[in-house]
C-alpha cells in the first residue's frame, strides 16, 4: 500500500494508506491503531479502492489537540472523507473505529454507501461489562484481544525487541499517545450514547460483523447492535477474537466482500 | 521554617498477606476489608492526633483527599478539616487539598473552602491538586487526556468566584453556570494561601509561578530522590525571574523520632514497612493511564512514582533500606535533626509536611514520635532561613479576634447575648 498525508479542513494532518481501485472503502482502525502487519487491507484492495487513515495521535498523524469529544471525532471522520475527495464511500470501522463510523452514519446517513461495524465499541450492556483496557498490563490486554496471544503480542508491538530500553520507551510513548487519544471517547465507559442516534442508520446497508469468541467486547454486543439497527445483517465468525481482521483476514474479507458486493 | 503535622489516615487493618491476595490498595481494593465500627475509632484517633499536634506547637495540621483506597481514608478532607476547625484555634488547617477536576460544579470547592476559612477564623491553607490518576481518573471517571484542561478551568472558576464582588456568568468548556456568586467568601484576602501538590509533572511548575502559588512536592521516596525534581523547579523559578524564597516550596517527609536510633527501628520499623508494602501497593496501570501525564513530563524522565522500579523496590524493602536510602528520616532526635537539615537546605523548602504517623502505627507511638519531634527537633530547625524570616506570602493570616471554639462549653453562653457588631 502507498502512504500519503492529508490535511483536514480543521487542520489535522493524517497519514492515509491507500491501495486498489473501484468503489471507495474507508477503514477506521481501533484504539491500538493501524497495526503494521495488516494483510486484510491488501486483500480488500483487490476489490475496492481502500483508504486507511490514521487518527491524530497515531503514528505520524498530528492534531490530537483538535479533537476532544465524540462530535469532534465524528466530524473528523467526515473531514477525512472530504479531504480524500470521496463521494459516498463504504465505511468499515473496527472496534473504536466502529464507534466512530456508527456516529458518522447516524449524523450523515446519506453520505455513505454501506457500513460495516466490526467488533464495534460504543454500546454498554450492564450484564456484559467491557473490561477496562486503560487498567491493564500489556500481557492482559493481548490475552483479551487475540486468540493467539503470542502472535498477538508480535502484531501489537510490530515485533519490536523490548530488551532494548530505547525501543521499549519509544513504544511506550506511542502507546501512551494513542490511548490518550482513544480515552477521549472510550474512558471511563466506552458509551457516548450513539444508541439513541442509530435510528438514522440505514439497516439494509449495515453489516454487524463479530468474532464469536471476542473476549473484549463479547458477541452479546453484536446482537445488541442488530437490535438497535433493526434489519441490519449480523454475522458472527465462530471462534474468532476481537482482532478478527488481523487474525482471520480471509474470513473477515470474505464477509465484508459478500455484504458490500 | 513552618512545620505541618500531616496524617494520610491509612487503614491500619490491612492483613499481613494483603500484597499477595490483592492487586491494589487503591481503586478496586475489596471493600469487605473496611470495617465501619473500627473506622469509628480510627477517625477519632487520627483527628485527636492532629489536634494534639497543635498543642505541641506545630504551625499547621494537614489532611488530603483520596478515594476508594486503604492508603488514606479521606474522600472528603473538608469534613475532617471542619472537625479540626472546631477543636483548634491556632494552627493552620492545611487541606492539600481538593482534587478540583473531579468536582461538578467546582464552585462547591470555592464554597466549602470559604466555609472552612470562615469557621476557622482565616486559618485555611487551600490545596488544589490535579489528584492522583487513581482518584481523578479511575475512581472519579475524568478523561485522562482532558484532566489538566478541566483542572485549569475549575481553578479559574474558583479563583474568580472568590475575587468577584458581583454575580457573573461562567461559560466554560466543562462547566457552565449562569450565576456564580460565592457565599460565603473566605476571610483571607485576596484568598487563602494556595498550595499546588505535584507528583512530578513539570507543567505544574509554571502554573505555580504564573500565580505565585506554593509548589508542594509530595513524595514518599525521600529527599535524596526528590532533589532532582526540586532542582528542576528552582531552575524554573530562576528562569522566570522570581525570588527564591524557600516558602515557595513544600516537601512531605516520613519522620520517626525515638530516644535512640536503635529504638526507632524497634518502635517504628513494622509500621513503616506496613506503609511501603501495603499502603503503596498500587496496580501499576492505575497509576499511569495514558494521557494523564503529558508527553513532556514522560520525556523529562519523571516516571510515575508507583511504577516499575518503585514496585520492584517495594516488594522486599527492609528498614535498613528505608533509612539508608532516606525514604524515611528516622532515629534519635539528633539523627533526625541532622538529616532534616540536609533535607530542608538541600531541597530549599520553607514548609515541611511532617508525616509522623505512618502505616498502622498505634496512637502511643505516634504521640511519642510527635512529642520528641516537637520538643527536641523542631526548635533547632526553626531558623534555617533567617533572611526570609518575615516572608509570610505563603502562610495564613487569621483574624486577630477569632473565637477559640475548643474552649467553649455548649450551654455556657451568656444570657441575652446579641450578634457581634
Amino acid at each position: 500500500m502507498k502512504a500519503r498525508t492529508i490535511e483536514t479542513k480543521r487542520g489535522a494532518r493524517c497519514r492515509v494508506l491507500e491501495a486498489g481501485s473501484g468503489m471507495p472503502l474507508v477503514f477506521f482502525h481501533g484504539a491500538g491503531g493501524l497495526l503494521a502487519d495488516n494483510p486484510f487491507l491488501d486483500q480488500l484492495a483487490a476489490r475496492y479502492h481502500v483508504f486507511a487513515p490514521e487518527l491524530p495521535g497515531y503514528g505520524e498523524s498530528t492534531g490530537e489537540e483538535l479533537l476532544e469529544d465524540m462530535l469532534d471525532f465524528t466530524l473528523h471522520g467526515w473531514d477525512v472523507v472530504a479531504a480524500l475527495g470521496l463521494t459516498k464511500p463504504h465505511l468499515v470501522g473496527h472496534s473504536m473505529g466502529g464507534m466512530i463510523t456508527a456516529e458518522m452514519a447516524a449524523i450523515a446517513p446519506g453520505d455513505l454507501d454501506k457500513l460495516v461495524l466490526v467488533a464495534a465499541a460504543g454500546l454498554w450492556i450492564e450484564e456484559h461489562p467491557i473490561p477496562d483496557i486503560f487498567a491493564m498490563l500489556p500481557g492482559q490486554l493481548v490475552e483479551l484481544l487475540f486468540q493467539d496471544p503470542v502472535k498477538g503480542m508480535a502484531l501489537l508491538t510490530g515485533g519490536a525487541d523490548f530488551s532494548d530500553m530505547e525501543v521499549f520507551k519509544a513504544f511506550y510513548l506511542g502507546q501512551q499517545r494513542r490511548l490518550a487519544m482513544a480515552g477521549k471517547i472510550l474512558f471511563p465507559i466506552p458509551n457516548r450514547r450513539v444508541s439513541k442516534r442509530l435510528y438514522r442508520v440505514a439497516a439494509a446497508k449495515t453489516l454487524v460483523l463479530w468474532g464469536g469468541a471476542d473476549k473484549l467486547i463479547g458477541p452479546a454486543y453484536a446482537e445488541r447492535w442488530g437490535r438497535l439497527i433493526p434489519g441490519a445483517t449480523v454475522e458472527v465468525v465462530p471462534g474468532a477474537g476481537h482482532m478478527l481482521p488481523y487474525e482471520e483476514p480471509a474470513a473477515f474479507v470474505g464477509a465484508v466482500s459478500r455484504f458490500l458486493g | 521554617m513552618k512545620f505541618t503535622w500531616f496524617n494520610l489516615m491509612p487503614w491500619p487493618y490491612l492483613p499481613d498477606d494483603f500484597r499477595e491476595q490483592n492487586r491494589s490498595v487503591w481503586v478496586d481494593i475489596p471493600s469487605k476489608l473496611y470495617d465501619p465500627r473500627k473506622g469509628h475509632f480510627v477517625y477519632h484517633q487520627y483527628m485527636d492526633q492532629l489536634e494534639y499536634a497543635e498543642t505541641l506547637g506545630f504551625d499547621g495540621i494537614g489532611c488530603n483527599e483520596h478515594h476508594q483506597n486503604g492508603y488514606g481514608l479521606m474522600p472528603s478532607p473538608n469534613l475532617i478539616a471542619a472537625g479540626l476547625a472546631r477543636r483548634t484555634s491556632r494552627a493552620a488547617i492545611c487541606v492539600i487539598g481538593n482534587s478540583i477536576a473531579g468536582y461538578n460544579p467546582p464552585i462547591r470547592v470555592a464554597e466549602e473552602f470559604a466555609m472552612l476559612d470562615v469557621i476557622s477564623g482565616g486559618r485555611l491553607v487551600a490545596g488544589f491538586p490535579v489528584g492522583t490518576p487513581m482518584d481523578t481518573n479511575f475512581c472519579y471517571g475524568q478523561i485522562p487526556a482532558l484532566t489538566r484542561d478541566k483542572y485549569q478551568e475549575a481553578h479559574d472558576m474558583i479563583m474568580k468566584a472568590w475575587a468577584e464582588d458581583e454575580p457573573f456568568a461562567f461559560d466554560g468548556k466543562y462547566n457552565q453556570l449562569r450565576w456564580v456568586n460565592c457565599w460565603p467568601k473566605p476571610i483571607q484576602k485576596p484568598h487563602p494561601p494556595i498550595y499546588i501538590p505535584g507528583g512530578g509533572s513539570i507543567e505544574t511548575w509554571d502554573f505555580c509561578l504564573d500565580h505565585d502559588y506554593n509548589y508542594s512536592y509530595l513524595s514518599f521516596y525521600g529527599y535524596v530522590r526528590g532533589k532532582s525534581l526540586l532542582e528542576g523547579y528552582w531552575d524554573r523559578v530562576a528562569k522566570r525571574g522570581k525570588d527564591d524564597s524557600p516558602y515557595r516550596a513544600a516537601f512531605a517527609q516520613i519522620i520517626c523520632v525515638a530516644d535512640t536510633d536503635a529504638e526507632a527501628e524497634e518502635l517504628y520499623a513494622e509500621h513503616c514497612l506496613y506503609f511501603f508494602n501495603r499502603c503503596l501497593h498500587v496496580f501499576p496501570p492505575f497509576a499511569d493511564p495514558p494521557g494523564y501525564r503529558t508527553v513532556n513530563t514522560i520525556k523529562y524522565g519523571a516516571l510515575s512514582q508507583l511504577r516499575l522500579e518503585a514496585q520492584k523496590l517495594m516488594a522486599n524493602l527492609t528498614w535498613k533500606q528505608l533509612v539508608d536510602e532516606r525514604f524515611i528520616i528516622a532515629g534519635s532526635p539528633e539523627t533526625v535533626r541532622q538529616q532534616l537539615e540536609e533535607c530542608i537546605k538541600g531541597l530549599r523548602i520553607g514548609h515541611l509536611f511532617c508525616l509522623l504517623h505512618t502505616g498502622n502505627m498505634p496512637d502511643w507511638k505516634t504521640r511519642h514520635s510527635t512529642k520528641l519531634f516537637a520538643e527536641k527537633v523542631m526548635p533547632h530547625l526553626r531558623n534555617l532561613w533567617p533572611e526570609w524570616e518575615h516572608d509570610d506570602r505563603w502562610w495564613i493570616h487569621p483574624m486577630e479576634d477569632r473565637l477559640h471554639p475548643e474552649e467553649l462549653q455548649p450551654g455556657a453562653e451568656k444570657p441575652g447575648q446579641e450578634w457581634p457588631a
